[in-house]
C-alpha cells in the first residue's frame, strides 16, 4: 500500500483542477496580452479563476492578489521591496520575522540584514507559537515590517496573526503573513483583521506547482521585484501562467468547499491516529492539537533518528518527513525542535505526518502498523536502549 | 554548479547497495553481555561515542582475549541515520579477529571503502562521510579503555578535516606551497571540507578547535607581515597617504563589494569621477548612472548609505558628492 503523508511539502493535484487546466496547453495557448482571439480565448477562464482566488481569501476587489511563481517569490518580494522602499531610503531601519519562518523568509531577512537592515528574529514559546506580546516588545519607531507565518509548516502551530496584526496597526507598521500552510486547512479572511500582505501557493492545496500569489492591500503597494512588460498591472512582469492561474482558481474553490471536511473529518482521523501513535512508549508531540492546523502531527520517537524512521516508512510505501539533521544537506537539527528548546536528545527524532482531504482511515491504520514495527526494529538497533554491564558509565550523553 | 547540482537528488540515491543492505539488515547489531564474554574467556569492553543530541551515537561491544589482545567478537548498537548504522556495522565487522593495536589503525576511510559496491564509486554522498567518522572514534575509545590509556594517545597528529582525515600540518603546508586563498581551493587540493563541511567555519554540525577559514586567515596575516617587513612602502598604507590611483582603486573595490549590487538591482549604477583632499575632508565625486540618475533617494537615503559604507570601510573623513 502506498500512503502519502507529506502534504505540508506538496499535495496531489485535484483531478478536477488538472481537467480545468488542460485546454490551456494545446487549444487556448494564446498570450493573454496579445490582440487576437487566441488571447481573448484565455480571458474568461482567467477572470473566473481570479474571482475564485479573491473569494477564497475574501479579498475586496480594490485590493490586489498578484499571481507569482511560488510562495518563495512572494515572500522575497515583500521583504526585498520593503528594504528598497523603507530601509535603503533611510526612512526605517528594522524588521521582525519569527525564528521559525520558512527559509524563503529567513534567508531573505538574513540577506537584507547583510545590507544593513536590523532584523529581530522573534522567539517561539514551548508550544512552538510566537506570542503576540513579543512583537509589541520589539517595536521601535523605525520598524518597517513584521512578517509572521499564519501556521507553521513543521508543527502545524497556528500563530496569533489577528493579535499581531492589531499590534502592527497600532504602531503603524506593515504586517505580512505567510499563509501557505493555512489555506485549505483553516479559514483565511483578509478582511477579518489587519493584514497588509499575505502569501500563498497553489501546490499546497491540490493545485499545480509553479503558481503562488501575494495579496497586497490597497494603499500598501510594493515596488516590483520583476520589471518588464507590465503584466499583473505592472506589479509583476512576465507572461501570465494561464494554465497555472486557472488551476489555482479551481484549486482554491475546491479547497474552500472542502474546508469543513478538513476541519471536522480530517481533524478527527488525525486525532485518532495521533492518539494511537502516542500509545507507543516514549513518544512526544509538541504543540497542543487544538492549536494546530487539522492535518499536521510532529511527533518524536525517542531513540530513533528521523531519517532511519523515514527509511523504514519508505520501504513500506509511506511518505512522511523529518527535519532531522541527517536527512538534510546542511546536517542541521530540526529548527523548530531546537527553537522550542525540546529535550536535546529529541531534536533529531521528529517525524512529521501531514494529511490531506485525500487521506483515508484505512491508510492511517496501515501506517500505524508500519510505524509500530519500525519502532521495534529501530529501537532494537538503537544505542539509546542498548545493554550496558553493571557499573558502565554511559558516554552517550555528552556532546562530541 | 552545473546541471547535476541544479535539481538535486535524494541522498538515498547515492547510497551503495551495501549501505542499503546493511541498513535493512545489520549483521553485527547486538550486544555482548558480561556472561557471554566470560564464557569466551574474554574481557568485555563497552565503549560509547556521540550523543543523541548531536544526531548520532554508537555503543561498541568487544570481547577481547586478554592473552593475545585479539578481538574475538564485536557488536554494536547505534542511534543514527542509515549511514551511521551501516558504518557502525562495517566497523564492527572490520574489528573482528584483529588485535586491539591493529583495530586502532582502522580509519573512517577504510570503513567507507568497505561499503563500496565498486572500488571507484563512493558508498555514501559527501555530507554523509561524517557518519563514518563516529565509527572510527569509537574504536579508539574502546582501545583506550582496554589499554587503560587516554583516547588522544592514539592520535598522532591534529586532524582538521575528520571526514577526509587531513591533518593540520598537511593543510598548512599545502596552503603555503600553493598560495591558496579560498576554501574551495583547499578542497580541490586536499579534499578537506568536501564532506560534512564542519571544518570549514564555525556553525557546522561539529565544533572544532581550528577551522579552514582560520588557516586561511593565518596565512593571510603571515603574508601581510612578510610584505610589511620586506618594504615599508607596501600596500598597507593609510588611505590618506595613498596616491590618487591607489585611492581610486581602493574606493572602487569597496563600492564593488558593498554597494554596486544594490544599485544595479534597482536598475542603476554609479561611477567615481575624482577624489580630492579638501581641508580635513576627503571628497569623492561620483556620477549616478541609469535609474539612479534623478532618483529622489540618490541625494538622500542612497547617498547616505554610500557615504556611510565608505566611511566605515575606508576613512572617517570621506564625503561623497554626486555631480
Amino acid at each position: 500500500m502506498n500512503v502519502y503523508l507529506d502534504n505540508n511539502a506538496t499535495t496531489i493535484v485535484d483531478p478536477q483542477v488538472f481537467a480545468e487546466m488542460e485546454p490551456y496547453f494545446v487549444q487556448k495557448y494564446g498570450n493573454p496580452n496579445s490582440l487576437h482571439s487566441y488571447a481573448s480565448d484565455t480571458h474568461p477562464g482567467l477572470k473566473t479563476a481570479m474571482e475564485k482566488i479573491y473569494a477564497g481569501i475574501h479579498a475586496p476587489k480594490e485590493d490586489s492578489v498578484v499571481i507569482t511563481s511560488c510562495a518563495t517569490e512572494s515572500n522575497n518580494w515583500v521583504l526585498k521591496s520593503i528594504y528598497f522602499q523603507y530601509i535603503l531610503t533611510g526612512r526605517k531601519n528594522h524588521i521582525m520575522v519569527s525564528e521559525v519562518e520558512h527559509p524563503s523568509v529567513i534567508a531573505t531577512a538574513k540577506f537584507i540584514e547583510s545590507l544593513g537592515c536590523r532584523v529581530t528574529y522573534l522567539p517561539i514559546n514551548s508550544e512552538g507559537i510566537v506570542e503576540a506580546e513579543t512583537v509589541r516588545d520589539n517595536m521601535t519607531e523605525k520598524t518597517a515590517l513584521v512578517s509572521v507565518m499564519w501556521a507553521n509548516n513543521e508543527t502545524g502551530a497556528i500563530f496569533p496573526v489577528e493579535e499581531i496584526g492589531a499590534i502592527c496597526a497600532e504602531h503603524n507598521v506593515l504586517f505580512h503573513t505567510d499563509a501557505v500552510q493555512a489555506i485549505g486547512k483553516i479559514p483565511v479572511d483578509v478582511q477579518q483583521f489587519n493584514v497588509d500582505y499575505l502569501t500563498f501557493s497553489a501546490h499546497k492545496f491540490h493545485g499545480p506547482k509553479g503558481v503562488g500569489a501575494l495579496y497586497i492591500k490597497k494603499g500598501k503597494e510594493l515596488t516590483p521585484l520583476l520589471h518588464g512588460g507590465s503584466q499583473m498591472g505592472g506589479y509583476r512582469s512576465g507572461t501570465l501562467n494561464v494554465a497555472g492561474i486557472v488551476g489555482m482558481g479551481k484549486a482554491m474553490e475546491a479547497a474552500v468547499d472542502a474546508l469543513d471536511y478538513e476541519m471536522t473529518e480530517i481533524r478527527e482521523i488525525r486525532d485518532a491516529f495521533e492518539d494511537e501513535l502516542l500509545k507507543i512508549e516514549d513518544t512526544f508531540v509538541v504543540t497542543p492539537r487544538e492549536k494546530r492546523t487539522p492535518n499536521t502531527i510532529l511527533i518524536s520517537f525517542r531513540g530513533i533518528e528521523g531519517e532511519s524512521m523515514l527509511w523504514d516508512l519508505n520501504r513500506a510505501g509511506i511518505a512522511a518527513s523529518t527535519g532531522s539533521a541527517c536527512a538534510s544537506e546542511e546536517l542541521e537539527a530540526n529548527s523548530v525542535m531546537e527553537a522550542i528548546g525540546a529535550a536535546e536528545d529529541l531534536a533529531h527524532t521528529a517525524i512529521r505526518f501531514s494529511l490531506s482531504r485525500y487521506t483515508t482511515e484505512e491508510e492511517l491504520e496501515y501506517t500505524l502498523k508500519v510505524v509500530k514495527a519500525a519502532v521495534i526494529r529501530l529501537r532494537g538497533i538503537s544505542s539509546s536502549y542498548a545493554y550496558a554491564p553493571e557499573g558502565h558509565e554511559s558516554g552517550l550523553d555528552a556532546h562530541h | 554548479m552545473g546541471m547535476d547540482s541544479l535539481i538535486g537528488g535524494t541522498i538515498w540515491d547515492e547510497y551503495s547497495q551495501k549501505v542499503t543492505d546493511l541498513m535493512n539488515n545489520p549483521q553485527n547489531m547486538g550486544e555482548i553481555t558480561e556472561e557471554q564474554a566470560k564464557e569466551m574467556g574474554a574481557t568485555l569492553i563497552v565503549a560509547d561515542f556521540g550523543a543523541e543530541s548531536c544526531g548520532d551515537a554508537v555503543r561498541l561491544y568487544w570481547a577481547v582475549d586478554p592473552k593475545t589482545d585479539k578481538i574475538l567478537e564485536s557488536k554494536f548498537k547505534s542511534f543514527g541515520c542509515g549511514t551511521a548504522i551501516a558504518s557502525s556495522d562495517t566497523m564492527a565487522e572490520l574489528c573482528k579477529g584483529k588485535t586491539v593495536d591493529e583495530a586502532v589503525k582502522i580509519t573512517n576511510i577504510d570503513v567507507e571503502k568497505a561499503m563500496r559496491d565498486t572500488p571507484d564509486t563512493p558508498a555514501v554522498p559527501p555530507q554523509k562521510m561524517h557518519c563514518s567518522v563516529m565509527a572510527y572514534d569509537v574504536i579508539k575509545k574502546a582501545a583506550a579503555q582496554y589499554k587503560g590509556v587516554d583516547m588522544e594517545s592514539f592520535e598522532e597528529e591534529i586532524i582538521v578535516c575528520e571526514c577526509a582525515r587531513v591533518s593540520l600540518s598537511t593543510l598548512r603546508e599545502v596552503i603555503r606551497l600553493n598560495d591558496l586563498t579560498t576554501v574551495e581551493q583547499i578542497t580541490d587540493y586536499t579534499k578537506a571540507g568536501a564532506f560534512c563541511k564542519s571544518c570549514i567555519r564555525p556553525g557546522g554540525h561539529e565544533e572544532k578547535d581550528i577551522y579552514l577559514v582560520d588557516l586561511l586567515e593565518e596565512y593571510e596575516k603571515e603574508k601581510i607581515a612578510t610584505a610589511a617587513d620586506a618594504s615599508a612602502s607596501g600596500e598597507n598604507l593609510d588611505f590618506a597617504q595613498m596616491t590618487v590611483v591607489q585611492k581610486l582603486k581602493t574606493v572602487d573595490k569597496v563600492i564593488d563589494e558593498n554597494i554596486r549590487q544594490m544599485l544595479i538591482m534597482d536598475g542603476g549604477d554609479m561611477e567615481i569621477l575624482d577624489i580630492k583632499e579638501n581641508g580635513q575632508h576627503i571628497d569623492i565625486y561620483i556620477r549616478y548612472l541609469g535609474a539612479c540618475n534623478g532618483c529622489a533617494s540618490s541625494s538622500t537615503g542612497t547617498l547616505f548609505a554610500i557615504e556611510n559604507i565608505l566611511k566605515e570601510k575606508i576613512d572617517e573623513n570621506i564625503r561623497v558628492l554626486p555631480i
